[in-house]
Parts: structure tokens; C-alpha cells; sequence
């Protein structure tokens, strides 16, 4: 039995929040992450002045450093505090990790994690990955050795993967237009979706232009503006929660080495192949046990990597995987129900962990996944570090 | 709207120096012989601090390749489509790079190419690649 399995639904996300996903905003990243943060204490029914540990995904980027929610909030004695900035997207889950790690061991009891993206009104994206100073490990690499050649901004790095992808296994265009358009068919079902009003068929799809082949437009996420929160505490102290969904399992994983995508032995082998299996003992379970998955999908071909990575299929098997509705709503394994970064917004994540507790509570409406008791939630981030968590009603 | 330089600060500025005389040398161990790319203080394989920039023989085949149309930087408007491309040298190290001298769609993996220097400016030159004459 995995040492990690001690720790399997000790704690629980008892409060989620999120602010309106917008393409412009004239809020601050402050004030979005402190919108967000309020709606997730009020959803967990606590008062503000119980929080003790606050763990920031993004940094000091991501709105606000412990310092302003300790000001903010009035928070006399906070306990702990943390940053996964070097994880790039995977930031979100790992934070989860984090939360797991100081509650089950007593260092604090009560956890805000609060997150900002605004990718839109404020730097973009594409703008971050060459910038040492946005703490991507892989910065300093990509500035010195990629943005001289013209490689400097997501796509073009991924899109070396999904060639590769291609190359070795056969996956097709068409298959990778299957994952956007479920993504596409979902956020249509959600209130709070970017592109809810915005329909896409595989011919729209086919027709995008290119941006750095094999990725067309449709292929990569959006770039938008605001905030999620979480609420973690202890198993014991979230009895008297509404709605407790208890995290089973969860880990983080780092490619190697994790600041050069190149040089990887395999460059298809990223954090979540390392994370997947300790993640899955902790919890003590397997892929075809969970009734949906909120996966990372920064670009269409780093989902498909990644339903490999975390075991739904075989390496290899991921085009097929994601053709004839299997990850749409109604299929077999539905995935990204809200919409994901492809076509609900891109909040490094956090949406996908909001959105997988959203789905535990069976709140989720028309896109509700009937009788949902365990999900599976992944990040990905800074070229391929990798989070999961597992979470259960 | 000038291209972005690499800074010539550190391992990268020794590096770019080699590649401004027209040699590509990577670091290698001086214990163990194992190469490494891009450049840090220590070898992973036998965590010795001792290494040389050793030169490398400048052949090498492709690994994978994206081809840009949309130039997220702007200053490689003029350039698109172009395919940055992964080339695994025959030392081993994998470097990005480009392929020149030949259209973008004619490329695949495997295919043999071999170096050229691209004197950028007065201090940089990068290491760019060519299919084998």
C-alpha cells in the first residue's frame, strides 16, 4: 500500500469561487482574486478570520501575495504560505498537494487558494514563457535558446510534441479537432463560459488558420480574464460543511530535465507519467474508475498526451481515444465538462478544479455527469510539469 | 523590429562565443564523457563540477519540427512560414534550431542535415542547420 495512502480523504475542498470569465476586464488581478476568494468563504460557510494558510498557484503573479490577503481579510495569524509559480499550469492542482500536505500534518487548518489569470487585459500568455522573471523554470532556456530561432510562445513548443505525436503514432488532424469540438459542445452548456454562444463544428475546425503547424487556431486555449478560489480544511473539521469533497489522491511530477524540452530522453514523457501512478495508489484507484476527467488543456495535443499519461489508454492510443464522442458529455469518459482553456477560459486550472467539485456536488446542471462520485483533475504546465488530484463526493 | 538576442551573460555567453568563431561545442564531462545541453554547472550522470566545451562534429538528423505561420513575436513577420526544428546531433544533444534551404513541408524525421553559422551581428551567430549536400 502506497505511504501516501494515510493521507487519502483527510482533507476536503469545502468552498469554491469564481468571478466571471471575461476577454477584458478593468479589475485589478487583486481585486479579482479577492472577488473570487470571498464567494469561496461564503460557499464554505466560514468566517474569513479562521484561514491560517494561504497558497498562492501563480506567486505574487497570480493576484496578490500573502501579505494583501492577510491586509485584506484581516487574517492575525496566518500560518502558512506557499508558491507553486515554477509549476507553470500545473500550479492549480499542485496547490491542492500543498493544502493537503500543511492540513494533514496541523500546520494549519483552514486553507485559501486563491488564483488570477489575466491573460487578457494584462500580459498575454504567449507574452510569459521567455521572461525569467516570471519564475517558469524554463525561461531563461527558452530566451536564450528558442526566441533567437522564432520559439518563443507556447504553440510553437507544443506543437514539437504533437508532431512528434503524430510521427510516431499516427494521430490525425481530425482527431485532434474531435477534442476541441467536445471542449466546444460543453462550454455551451455553461453560464460562465467564454464561448458559450459560439458553436464549432469539425469543419470550423479544419478551417482555422494555421498558427505553428500541427496546431491550427482552434487548437490552442484563450486567453481571458479572472479568478478562482478554493477552500481546503481537515476531513474532521468539514462535518458540519454543506457539500465536503474529499481530495483521495494527488501528487505532482517534473519531465527531465524539466528546463530544456529537447533534451528529454523522450519528449513525450512529461510530470503527469511520473505523478499518475503515486497519484492513483494514494487514492486506491484505477483511470476506469473515475466518471469524468477535468484535464489540462492548454492545447488540443497536451490533453490527448495526457489521457495517455494518466492511464486511460496506452501510449500511442490517445488519437483514437478522443474520436466518436467517448470524451463528450454522454460518452464514456467525459472530459473538461466545463469547457476547458480551450473554450470556457484560461485560469491556469483552477476552472478544471472548480469545475470537478461543481460536477462531486452534482450542481452542474445541464452538463451535470449523472450520478458522479469520483473525478480526476490534471495540470500541466511550464513545458510538462504535471499534477492530478483525485477527489470524491 | 529587431529579433530577440539571446544575453550573452554566463555558460550562454561562452556558448554564442564558440558559435561566433564558427564552432558548435557543447559542455561534456571531463569524468564521465556524458554531454549536456543547455548548459549548467553539474553532470547529472556523476555529478562532477568538472567539464569542457568540447567541440561536436555539426551533423545531425531531425527529431521533430513545427512550421510557424503566425509570428507571436512580431519580429519574425517577414520569416513565416518558417520550421523551427529540433535536431538530435550525432553526439546526442538536441538542439533547436532551423532548417534552412529547403521548404518547410519537405521536411521529416530522420532526415540527415548538417551545420552552418549565421552571423547575426557583431557578437551573435547562430548555429542553423541545412539537408546534407
Amino acid at each position: 500500500m502506497s505511504e501516501s495512502a494515510e493521507l487519502r480523504d483527510r482533507t476536503c475542498i469545502i468552498g469554491i469561487g469564481e468571478t466571471a470569465y471575461t476577454r477584458g476586464t478593468k479589475k485589478s488581478a487583486l481585486e479579482l482574486a479577492l472577488e473570487a476568494s470571498v464567494s469561496a468563504i461564503e460557499d464554505a460557510g466560514i468566517k474569513p478570520e479562521i484561514i491560517d494558510a494561504v497558497i498562492l498557484p501563480g506567486g505574487a503573479g497570480g493576484g496578490g501575495t500573502a501579505g494583501d490577503f492577510i491586509a485584506n481579510f484581516g487574517l492575525q495569524d496566518l500560518h502558512y504560505t506557499a508558491s507553486l509559480q515554477e509549476m507553470g499550469g500545473a500550479m492549480s492542482v499542485s496547490a491542492v498537494e500543498c493544502a493537503v500536505t500543511a492540513l494533514s500534518t496541523g500546520i494549519a487548518h483552514y486553507a485559501l487558494i486563491p488564483l488570477c489569470s489575466r491573460f487578457y487585459s494584462g500580459r498575454r500568455a504567449r507574452q510569459m514563457n521567455a521572461d525569467p522573471g516570471t519564475g517558469l523554470q524554463s525561461a531563461g532556456t527558452i530566451r536564450d535558446y528558442y526566441a533567437p530561432f522564432g520559439v518563443a510562445a507556447p504553440p510553437q513548443h507544443y506543437a514539437w510534441m504533437a508532431q512528434r505525436h503524430m510521427h510516431l503514432y499516427g494521430t490525425t488532424h481530425e482527431q485532434l479537432g474531435a477534442v476541441a469540438v467536445a471542449m466546444r459542445r460543453h462550454a455551451q452548456m455553461h453560464p460562465n463560459a467564454v464561448m458559450k454562444a459560439i458553436p464549432m463544428t469539425l469543419e470550423d475546425y479544419l478551417a482555422s488558420r494555421w498558427v505553428s503547424y500541427p496546431y491550427r487556431l482552434l487548437d490552442c486555449c484563450l486567453e481571458t480574464d479572472g479568478a478562482a478560489a478554493l477552500l481546503m480544511t481537515t476531513a474532521d473539521r468539514a462535518k458540519d460543511a454543506k457539500r465536503p469533497i474529499y481530495v483521495m489522491g494527488v501528487a505532482s511530477g517534473h519531465p527531465y530535465p524539466p528546463h530544456d524540452l529537447p533534451n528529454r530522453d523522450d519528449i513525450l514523457k512529461m510530470g503527469l507519467d511520473y505523478c499518475a501512478p503515486r497519484g492513483f495508489a494514494m487514492a486506491g484507484m484505477k483511470p476506469s474508475d473515475m466518471d469524468f476527467a477535468e484535464i489540462y488543456d492548454c492545447f488540443t495535443g497536451q490533453l490527448v498526451l495526457q489521457l495517455e499519461a494518466a492511464g486511460f489508454c496506452k501510449r500511442g492510443e490517445g488519437g483514437p481515444f478522443v474520436e466518436n464522442g467517448r470524451i463528450e458529455l454522454g460518452g464514456e469518459l467525459p472530459v473538461n465538462t466545463h469547457g476547458g482553456l480551450l473554450s470556457q477560459a484560461h485560469n491556469a486550472g483552477m476552472n478544471h478544479v472548480v469545475e470537478a467539485v461543481v460536477q462531486l456536488r452534482h450542481e452542474a446542471g445541464a452538463r451535470q455527469v449523472n450520478e458522479a462520485e469520483l473525478g480526476l483533475v490534471t495540470g500541466w504546465g511550464g513545458h510538462g510539469h504535471g499534477s492530478m488530484a483525485i477527489l470524491r463526493r | 523590429m529587431e529579433k530577440r538576442l539571446p544575453v550573452l551573460q554566463g555558460y550562454t555567453k561562452e556558448f554564442y562565443e564558440w558559435c561566433h568563431n564558427h564552432e558548435l561545442r557543447l559542455q561534456r564531462c571531463q569524468s564521465c564523457g556524458v554531454w549536456r545541453h543547455p548548459p549548467r554547472p553539474m553532470c547529472s550522470a556523476c555529478h562532477s563540477p568538472q567539464w569542457e566545451w568540447a567541440p561536436v562534429k555539426g551533423r545531425g538528423s531531425v527529431y521533430c519540427w513545427t512550421t510557424v505561420y503566425q509570428p507571436l513575436d512580431p519580429a519574425f513577420t517577414d520569416d513565416v512560414p518558417y520550421a523551427a526544428v529540433i535536431v538530435e546531433l550525432e553526439e546526442g544533444p538536441r538542439l533547436a534550431t532551423w532548417v534552412t534551404d529547403m521548404p518547410p513541408e519537405q521536411l521529416r524525421v530522420g532526415m540527415p542535415v548538417e551545420l552552418w553559422f549565421d552571423d547575426i551581428n557583431k557578437e551573435v551567430t547562430l548555429p542553423k542547420f541545412k539537408p546534407v549536400s
